[in-house]
C-alpha cells in the first residue's frame, strides 16, 4: 500500500520531485497572495468598530495559525523520523523550524501593532500572546539545538526529541496560560457554519490564508532542497549536479 | 557475575546508592545551588524595596522562580561527570532497562537538590513575609513540583550532555517546559493566602508529576542514546 512512497526516501529522487513541483507551487502562491492581499487591504470593507486598523487581521491571523501548524508539521516529521528512521524527515523538520519561528515572530509583531490602537498598549500579558511567545521560545530552542551539533544527523534526532516533548507540552502550556489570564478576543473564523464575520470580509481572508500557507510551503520546499544538498554534499549525484551548474553558468558568461 | 539477573528494584537502589555516595563526596554540588537559591531570594527585597506588603504579594513567585533557576544550575551534574568518565555509556550498554537507570539517577538528583530546597524554603518565606496561611501550600507545591523540574530538566540534560557549551542552551530548552509548574504552583500559594481551597491546582501539579514520571525517563533514555552516539 505504501510502496509508491518508497522511491522518495532516496534524497536524489525527492530533490528532483520537489524541484518539479516548486514552480507550480510558486505560481499558485503568487496568484493567491496577490489577489488576497490586494482584496484585503484595498477593497474589503473596514470594520465598523475597529476601522482600517482591522486589516492587520488579514496577516496576523494566518501567521498565528500557521505558526502553530508548522510546529505540528515539525512534530509529525520528527515522529516519522524516529519511528521509521527516515532521514529525509529530519531534513524537512530542519527546513521547517526557522520558517515557523519567523511566522511566530510575524504574528507577535503584527499582534503588537494591532494591540496599540485597539487596547492602547503594545503588549498585554494575555493568554494567547503569552502562549505565542512561549511557542517562539520553543522554536528557538529547537533551532539552537540544531546548530549546537556538528553532525547533522545527530542534530536532527536530538531536535526531534525536543520537538516531540514540546508538542506534548504545548497544550498543557496553552491551557495553563489561558487559565492564568485571558483578555484576547474570541476566535472569529473557526466557528464552523456560522462565522461571526461578514462574508465580504471572509473571502479575502480565505485567499490570504491559503496564499500564506502556500508561501510557507514554497519556502519550506526551497529550504528542504538546500538541506538535502548540504547533507549529501559528498554524494556523486550532488557533485555532478554542482559541476553541471557551474559549467553551464560559465557557458553563459562566455557568450 | 549474576549482575544480569538483578531485579529492577536492586538496579534502582544500586544506582541510587552510587549517585548519593558520589554526591556526599562532593558536597559543593549540594550546597552551591542552595546558596544560589538563598542569594537570589535576598536580592529581590534589595531590588524592590523592603515593604512587607509588596514582598508578601510577590513572595510565591520569587521563591518559585528561584527554585526553577537553582534546579537549572544543578541539572548539569546529573549526567555530565558520568558522560565525561565513560560510565554513562557503560550504563546504557548494560542489560538493565534504561528507564530504571535514568529514573534512579533523577531520583538521586531530586534527593540532593530538591529536598534541601523544600526544607530551606519556609525559612526564606519568613524573610519575604509570606502570608501565614500559605506555608502548607508552599510546602506541598514544592514537594510535588520539584520532582517535575528534575524529570523535565533531565530531558534537556540528556540532549545537551554531549555538547561542549551546553549550559546556556540547556536553559533555553528547559525553561519553557517549566512554565505550567510555575503557574499552577504560584496560583495555589496565592489561593491559599486568600483562605480558599487550592486542591485543584495541587491536583494539576500532581498530574504533571505523574505524567512526567511515566514519560520523561523514556525521552531521557532516547536523548542519552543520541548524545553518547
Amino acid at each position: 500500500m505504501w510502496k509508491w512512497l518508497h522511491p522518495y526516501a532516496n534524497p536524489e529522487v525527492s530533490y528532483h520531485f520537489v524541484g518539479k513541483i516548486l514552480p507550480w507551487l510558486s505560481a499558485l502562491t503568487a496568484i493567491f497572495l496577490s489577489i488576497g492581499i490586494v482584496w484585503a487591504l484595498a477593497f474589503a470593507p473596514a470594520d465598523y468598530q475597529q476601522g482600517d486598523s482591522f486589516r492587520i487581521f488579514y496577516i496576523h491571523v494566518p501567521a498565528a495559525s500557521l505558526s502553530m501548524g508548522i510546529y505540528f508539521g515539525m512534530a509529525i516529521a520528527a515522529f516519522t523520523s524516529m519511528v521509521w528512521q527516515f532521514k529525509l524527515a529530519d531534513a524537512s523538520a530542519a527546513a521547517m523550524a526557522p520558517v515557523g519561528a519567523t511566522f511566530t515572530a510575524i504574528a507577535l509583531i503584527t499582534g503588537a501593532a494591532w494591540g496599540k490602537p485597539m487596547w492602547g498598549t503594545w503588549w498585554i500579558w494575555d493568554a494567547r500572546l503569552t502562549s505565542e511567545l512561549i511557542l517562539l521560545f520553543l522554536y528557538l530552542g529547537v533551532i539552537a539545538l540544531h546548530n549546537a551539533f556538528e553532525d547533522k544527523n545527530l542534530a536532527g534526532k536530538a531536535a526531534g526529541i525536543l520537538t516531540l516533548v514540546g508538542v506534548i507540552n504545548l497544550p498543557i502550556i496553552k491551557y495553563s496560560v489561558e487559565w492564568w489570564n485571558t483578555l484576547h478576543q474570541g476566535s472569529t473564523v473557526s466557528k464552523l457554519g456560522k462565522p461571526s464575520m461578514s462574508i465580504d470580509m471572509l473571502w479575502p481572508f480565505l485567499f490570504c490564508f491559503i496564499g500564506f500557507a502556500l508561501l510557507v510551503g514554497v519556502i519550506i520546499c526551497i529550504r528542504f532542497r538546500n538541506e538535502i544538498l548540504t547533507r549529501n554534499s559528498i554524494r556523486p549525484w550532488v557533485r555532478t549536479l554542482v559541476s553541471e551548474q557551474t559549467s553551464s553558468s560559465k557557458l553563459v558568461e562566455n557568450k | 557475575m549474576s549482575l544480569i539477573n538483578l531485579s529492577y528494584s536492586a538496579v534502582f537502589s544500586l544506582v541510587l546508592k552510587r549517585d548519593l555516595t558520589i554526591a556526599m563526596r562532593h558536597k559543593d554540588d549540594i550546597i552551591n545551588p542552595l546558596l544560589f537559591f538563598v542569594i537570589v531570594i535576598t536580592l529581590f527585597p534589595l531590588g524592590i524595596g523592603p515593604e512587607a506588603q509588596t514582598l508578601s504579594r510577590i513572595a510565591p513567585g520569587i521563591i518559585w522562580v528561584a527554585a526553577l533557576l537553582s534546579t537549572l544550575l544543578s541539572l548539569d551534574r546529573l549526567f555530565k561527570s558520568d558522560h565525561n568518565d565513560g560510565s554513562l555509556e557503560q550504563m546504557l550498554l548494560s542489560p538493565q532497562p534504561v528507564f530504571i537507570l535514568v529514573l534512579a539517577k533523577i531520583f538521586a538528583h531530586w534527593l540532593i537538590t530538591g529536598l534541601p530546597l523544600i526544607l530551606i524554603a519556609p525559612l526564606l518565606a519568613v524573610l519575604l513575609h509570606l502570608n501565614e496561611q500559605s506555608y502548607g501550600a508552599l510546602f506541598l507545591t514544592l514537594l510535588l513540583g520539584t520532582p517535575v523540574l528534575s524529570l523535565l530538566g533531565a530531558i534537556g540534560v540528556g540532549l545537551t550532555v554531549g555538547i561542549k557549551k551546553g549550559g546556556v542552551l540547556l536553559s533555553l530548552l528547559v525553561l519553557p517546559l517549566y512554565i505550567p509548574v510555575l503557574i499552577f504552583a504560584t496560583s495555589a500559594i496565592d489561593t491559599a493566602a486568600l483562605g480558599l481551597p487550592y486542591s485543584g491546582q495541587l491536583a494539576i501539579i500532581a498530574a504533571l508529576f505523574f505524567g512526567s514520571l511515566t514519560l520523561a525517563p523514556f525521552a531521557v533514555g532516547a536523548a542519552l542514546k543520541i548524545s553518547t552516539n
